[in-house]
């Protein structure tokens, strides 16, 4: 299949003019040569394969590949919620895990939205919010009361404080998920194909909430999906991965500009972007299929 | 006199307001008033009283007005009414009588001695078991093998360790309680989903605060399942330990009416168990509601009361 090529977009991006701009801002992840083996050594099933790519600081980078492809590893290993076998993954040039240390701590800098959500049920949505702050003890419980408060106001939740996360619909809860890592001024925010649950009508709301709560706050964005549409309307970067062992197989720089609407998903560029991506996720949907891999 | 009308039709306003303000904020009690209401307005409590109607009256019929084999010898539903609501019962026991209450006293006092003891380390232990995997890998085989003994092949050991009466019988008692409370409070921080313990650690807890924040209230659910199943054996093996070892209590009363044969005070203690155990287990409930308000408030709002 021949693709047409776009400038923008290539296998090793070329620093933008913005990298200046962005190298003030917090959260760049630099994943290096990194390999994940589940299992014995040598048994064991390769579920990321030298796997090298940038998430740029202050931007939203999309990680696309069928379902069970390996990319919620990635996504673990910077969490430090899973130990690499090989290569480093850096948070703003710090080591976060690699050579001498496997696993990374958890920390508030790196905050996750889960696949499912994981608002605390027995906690109401102010007191979830506030857990971060109080369980780091940077706040006393006023301090961190007020400013879940502020937050909450700020995207829209005011009234349903005193909730909990059982009474509120699904795309209201992972906004509240949202703001919860966000109260604790996180450098990147890692999302695991969290409007994977939603209705197609709540997702498309909830993206344009989450570009919204994006252009405010600028916060690095680490978003895992296995839906094409949804990375490339979101994201600055996408990439694309092969099926297991997850590699990337095309990274492309979606130059749509910021901030972007729904009005988008009708212009030309991003169905170019659609025509030139299709069918290289497609390749791999059907190596997925042929290899066995199940929807999880 | 239209002022007062006003000032009376703003009180009524008023009254009406914080009545909304009540429901909305939907404490314990307010949900169970409503459900008893809600309850009351239902066909179920007249289908429950055509149940029991049914079940009285095949007794009433098939041992005081049939005499049908099997049922001839039993007690008929009126001598045990009488009996039971006799100034002056024929063989003793009424709820007229001090002594009944004694027999309820004593059960239930140890009921609840060792419920709160098999509480007080079922809970503690079945959180460390499902906590900590080095932990229950040399905790739990032994507790998988004594687990199956039944509380009754206990007996002569506690009554060979403990002396007197009574603490073999609450040794007993507590046994089958602790097992249901360890096993379900462990299999409830073994249901808790893994992402919330990740979640909790993103968000800067330390491994106690995940135990304190996580572990616990994650877990509770099962405790209350489990705590309801507790109270439930903890009758059933009481009785069985009152019949082998002690003086007074309900199981006592069945087991020397029935040598004494005195048959209608046999069913006295049947239906005073049931009660009482009921009532228990009730309690539990509603504590556990109390405690669970997310919950109470999740399955309000999923149509099932």
């Amino acid at each position: 299949m021949n693709v047409q090529p776009v400038p923008t977009s290539g296998f090793s991006p070329t620093p933008s003019l913005q990298a200046a701009a962005q190298a003030a801002r917090k959260g760049g992840v630099r994943i290096v040569d990194v390999v994940k083996m589940y299992g014995v050594e040598g048994a064991g099933v390769l579920a990321v394969d030298h796997c090298t790519f940038d998430v740029p600081a202050g931007e939203i980078t999309v990680v696309v590949g069928p379902s069970g492809c390996g990319k919620t590893t990635l996504l673990n290993a910077i969490a430090g919620f899973h130990s690499l076998s090989g290569g480093s993954i850096y948070l703003d040039d710090e080591m976060l895990c690699g050579p001498g240390r496997l696993k990374a701590e958890p920390g508030p800098d790196r905050i996750v939205v889960f696949q499912n959500g994981a608002l605390f049920p027995w906690k109401t949505n102010i007191d979830n919010i506030a857990f971060g702050p109080l369980m780091q003890g940077l706040m006393t419980r006023a301090e961190a009361y007020e400013k879940a408060r502020d937050m909450m106001a700020d995207a829209g939740l005011r009234g349903i404080e005193r909730n909990y996360p059982g009474e509120i619909s699904s795309g209201v809860r992972r906004r509240v998920e949202i703001v919860r890592a966000l109260m604790n001024d996180p450098k990147i925010l890692l999302l695991d194909e969290p409007y994977r649950a939603l209705d197609s009508l709540t997702k498309s709301v909830m993206h344009e909430a989450l570009l919204e709560i994006f252009y405010k706050n600028r916060v690095t964005i680490f978003f895992i999906t296995h839906d094409l549409e949804e990375a490339i309307f979101l994201g600055h970067r996408v990439v694309i991965m092969t099926t297991r062992p997850c590699r990337p197989k095309k990274i492309l720089d979606i130059d749509i500009p910021h901030p972007r609407d729904y009005a988008v998903l009708t212009t030309k560029r991003f169905r170019e972007f659609m025509d030139e991506t299709a069918a290289a996720v497609h390749e791999e949907a059907i190596k997925a299929f042929a290899a066995g891999e199940m929807e999880r | 006199m239209s002022e007062v009308e006003l000032a009376s039709f703003r009180g009524t306003d008023a009254r009406r307001a914080m009545t909304s303000d009540t429901v909305s904020q939907a404490t314990s009690l307010a949900l169970t008033m409503y459900r008893l209401s809600s309850w009351l307005k239902s066909p179920r409590p007249y289908l429950m009283l055509i149940g029991f109607a049914g079940f009285l009256g095949f007794w009433y019929l098939a041992v005081e007005i049939w005499k049908l084999p099997r049922f001839a010898e039993m007690p008929g539903l009126t001598q045990v009414l009488t009996e039971w609501l006799s100034r002056d019962p024929t063989y003793g026991l009424s709820i007229f009588m001090e002594e009944y209450y004694l027999h309820i006293w004593v059960s239930t006092r140890r009921i609840a001695i060792a419920f709160f003891l098999a509480t007080a380390i079922g809970v503690p232990l079945g959180l460390f078991l499902g906590w900590s995997k080095r932990f229950m890998q040399f905790v739990f085989p032994v507790f998988e093998l004594l687990r199956p003994v039944p509380p009754l092949a206990w007996v002569p050991l506690a009554i060979v360790m403990f002396h007197g009466s009574e603490t073999p019988v609450i040794f007993l008692t507590f046994l089958a309680s602790f097992y249901a409370t360890a096993l379900n409070t462990m299999l409830g921080v073994e249901s808790i989903d893994v992402s919330y313990v990740r979640a909790a650690s993103c968000l800067g807890a330390k491994r106690w605060q995940v135990f304190r924040h996580i572990i616990v209230p994650g877990a509770l659910p099962y405790i209350f399942t489990g705590l309801q199943i507790s109270v439930g054996v903890a009758w059933f093996s009481l009785v069985a330990g009152e019949m082998v070892s002690g003086q007074y209590g309900l199981g006592y009363v069945i087991n020397t009416s029935y040598t004494m044969v005195r048959y209608p005070t046999i069913i006295i203690g049947m239906v005073t168990l049931g009660i009482v155990g009921y009532v228990t287990s009730a309690a539990i409930r509603l504590l556990g509601d109390y405690m669970m308000q997310w919950r109470t408030r999740e399955l309000a709002l999923g149509g099932e009361r």
